[in-house]
């Protein structure tokens, strides 16, 4: 039976690099010849998730959401617009351990394998520890260094910060970087005292969002306080004492590429596991 | 031609007999008396296998437009149509499009023009933007990854970013050369998502049409609010919507959804190649931010204004509607949307908090 890879992404009316990291991934996957049919659909741009399943060619798909957590996008908004049968309880998630369902969809005579976000993935751990090598350029990076693991936070889905503090315990367990914490746009503990939290000189921020665009590359630095004048930052920028290493949007990864990979091969997909598009290093990251 | 490798359309065609052929005008069948073979203009019956090859190489138009479509074209049914319907497969006859595919066949899909060429057996493909199907090769940039075409989209032609795929502002200066069945079928699908699997939908009668009703009864989250602006049988709103957002003027699609299943909307749906089968998410967007507005009571403002100063207003409301503006000449001052003219009605009749006439706009009277 042929098998499709539907990389599901939020999408932007305004933002062009909103969809980029979703088409880049699919790039890449469908370059290292992994899966035989790889498409992208949106919640606002086209194709449509609601017409997104009818452009799969293969009998199953394998949907995997492009989104940091479990909440309303990947529990409401896209099952729905798939137009999928699915109940959350089929996940049985504790808010970050959601892995697939098997749905059908009411339009299309196709089986659909929803998978869990890909933020919430164990092997996104490895993609906050490699963002941290390329925005350093030190693939040892670690002893004496600090690592801040940013989410935005909200108080209307608890799920939202439990991925990121559920990596960030992680990365802390692998005694890899002297200190690890996780901070929030709009929750505590902020992003805005980043230094107070820190007592390592080198401090890299890694912001759990899919794509570059308001919140990674204006907020989040203003927040900081590394914006320069011109609305841009520097990577490293000396602030209290300290070099932040601001990483930028984690999504535009290459080695997410793999964890897209990885849930669609937990839920089954005949994945070829020795075509892994995103094990070549990307360069390092700059603020420009 | 096939590789040495593949069967000759021949071979193929006498291995297919058993199960019977018939399509384009080619009949195949193998029975206890032999082989049968028939076309248009002759008929064959009792044939060897070696009989069967010599009169089969005879009719070889037949034999490779056969097996093109059932060997070299992508086998999905919607693919499969669309690349039929570029070449007019159900208006020409074989031998009309074998003498008419050595000088190409083109439809336009939106302002997309699919060329279609090659008489032999196989099929090449050429894309370009309408406007320049003339234009010389030089002159364009050349692409062979048929998914570089959603990035072609992305932009159009100043640079801007466009959310619709399916705006009527497509940039230009590029084609796609010789693309194989599979890969034209996926560029366009690059520069029109969706729009081949609705459009056979539509074809074979079984679009799925989500009118607005529906549409909007659908919305969570913050666009949950869009609930509250539909209004049953009092529907000048959606009318007022499709006619902002729906025009040719805007959007390449046909409109194909209205109120609801029994209410049509006045608006015009459109020319367009290409169904819409349900309010897309851009117009989801702009019904959120309408129905916020559009829950204010009017009020009654007084201004004075000159006859000609009216007529500016109406002038520039139309011209940003229509997107005129960046075409009105500087030194047109006979042009209500020209620049100037538009900065002296400011400078005269705006106070330094921007009120028309000195009139405040009173939100809480």
């Amino acid at each position: 039976m042929s098998e499709a890879l539907l990389i599901v992404a939020h999408g932007s009316h305004l933002n062009p690099e909103s969809s980029a990291p979703a088409q880049d991934h699919a790039d890449a996957i469908r370059a290292a010849g992994a899966v035989d049919e790889v498409r992208e659909a949106y919640w606002k741009e086209e194709p449509s998730l609601r017409n997104a399943l009818r452009t799969v060619t293969a009998d199953a798909v394998y949907v995997v959401p492009l989104f940091i957590s479990e909440g309303y996008f990947t529990e409401t908004v896209i099952p729905r617009e798939l137009r999928l049968d699915f109940d959350v309880d089929d996940w049985d998630s504790d808010g970050t351990s959601a892995d697939v369902a098997t749905c059908t969809p009411a339009d299309v005579a196709k089986t659909v394998h929803y998978c869990g976000p890909v933020g919430t993935h164990d092997a996104m751990t490895d993609v906050i520890v490699r963002r941290a090598e390329t925005v350093t350029g030190d693939p040892e990076v670690g002893a004496g260094v600090g690592l801040a693991v940013v989410g935005h936070g909200t108080k209307r889905n608890e799920n939202s910060a439990k991925a990121v503090e559920y990596h960030a315990d992680r990365v802390r367990d692998r005694g890899r970087f002297d200190e690890v914490h996780a901070l929030f746009m709009d929750e505590e503990p902020e992003i805005d005292d980043v230094t107070d939290h820190f007592a390592s000189d080198d401090v890299v921020v890694v912001p759990l969002f899919v794509a570059d665009g308001y919140h990674t590359q204006e907020d989040i630095p203003a927040d900081m306080g590394i914006a320069d004048d011109a609305g841009g930052y520097a990577v490293p920028t000396r602030l209290d004492g300290h070099d932040i290493w601001y990483a930028g949007a984690i999504g535009t990864e290459a080695l997410m590429a793999d964890v897209i990979l990885d849930r669609a091969a937990d839920a089954g997909a005949a994945i070829d596991r020795e075509a892994r598009p995103g094990r070549t290093p990307t360069a390092a990251a700059d603020g420009d | 031609m096939a590789g040495r490798s593949d069967p000759t359309p021949v071979d193929a065609l006498r291995e297919a007999a058993p199960d019977g052929v018939d399509f384009d005008g080619l009949r195949v069948a193998r029975d206890d008396d032999g082989f049968r073979l028939a076309v248009p203009d002759a008929s064959y019956d009792g044939l060897s296998a070696a009989e069967f090859t010599d009169v089969a190489r005879e009719h070889r138009a037949y034999v490779e437009n056969w097996l093109f479509w059932h060997a070299h074209a992508p086998q999905g049914d919607p693919e499969w149509a669309f690349l039929r319907w570029v070449e007019y497969a159900d208006d020409l006859t074989v031998p009309e499009r074998v003498e008419r595919l050595d000088d190409g066949l083109t439809r336009e899909w939106g302002q997309v023009a699919v060329t279609v060429r090659g008489g032999d057996g196989r099929r090449r493909y050429d894309l370009r933007h309408a406007d320049e199907a003339d234009a010389a090769p030089d002159d364009l940039s050349t692409y062979a990854d048929p998914h570089e075409a959603r990035r072609l989209r992305t932009f159009d032609d100043d640079g801007d970013y466009r959310p619709l795929s399916t705006a009527p502002t497509l940039r230009h200066g590029w084609a796609f050369e010789a693309l194989d069945p599979g890969d034209a079928v996926r560029a366009v699908e690059g520069f029109y998502p969706a729009t081949i699997a609705n459009w056979h939908r539509e074809r074979g009668g079984t679009l799925d049409v989500t009118h607005w009703h529906d549409a909007v009864t659908r919305q969570t989250g913050i666009y949950g609010v869009v609930r509250t602006w539909d209004r049953g049988e009092g529907h000048d709103h959606v009318n007022w919507v499709a006619e902002a957002c729906c025009a040719d003027s805007q959007c390449l699609k046909r409109r194909e959804w209205g109120y609801d299943a029994e209410t049509p909307l006045d608006a015009d749906g459109g020319e367009g190649v290409f169904p819409c089968r349900e309010p897309c998410s851009l117009v989801v967007a702009a019904a959120r931010k309408w129905t916020r507005l559009e829950s204010e009571q009017s009020r009654t403002y007084s201004f004075d204004l000159t006859p000609s100063e009216k007529e500016q207003l109406e002038t520039v409301v139309d011209a940003v509607a229509d997107g005129r503006v960046d075409g009105v000449r500087d030194g047109d001052t006979s042009d209500g949307a020209n620049r100037f003219r538009a900065r002296f009605l400011r400078a005269k009749l705006f106070d330094d908090d921007g009120n028309l006439c000195g009139v405040p706009t009173d939100r809480d009277a």
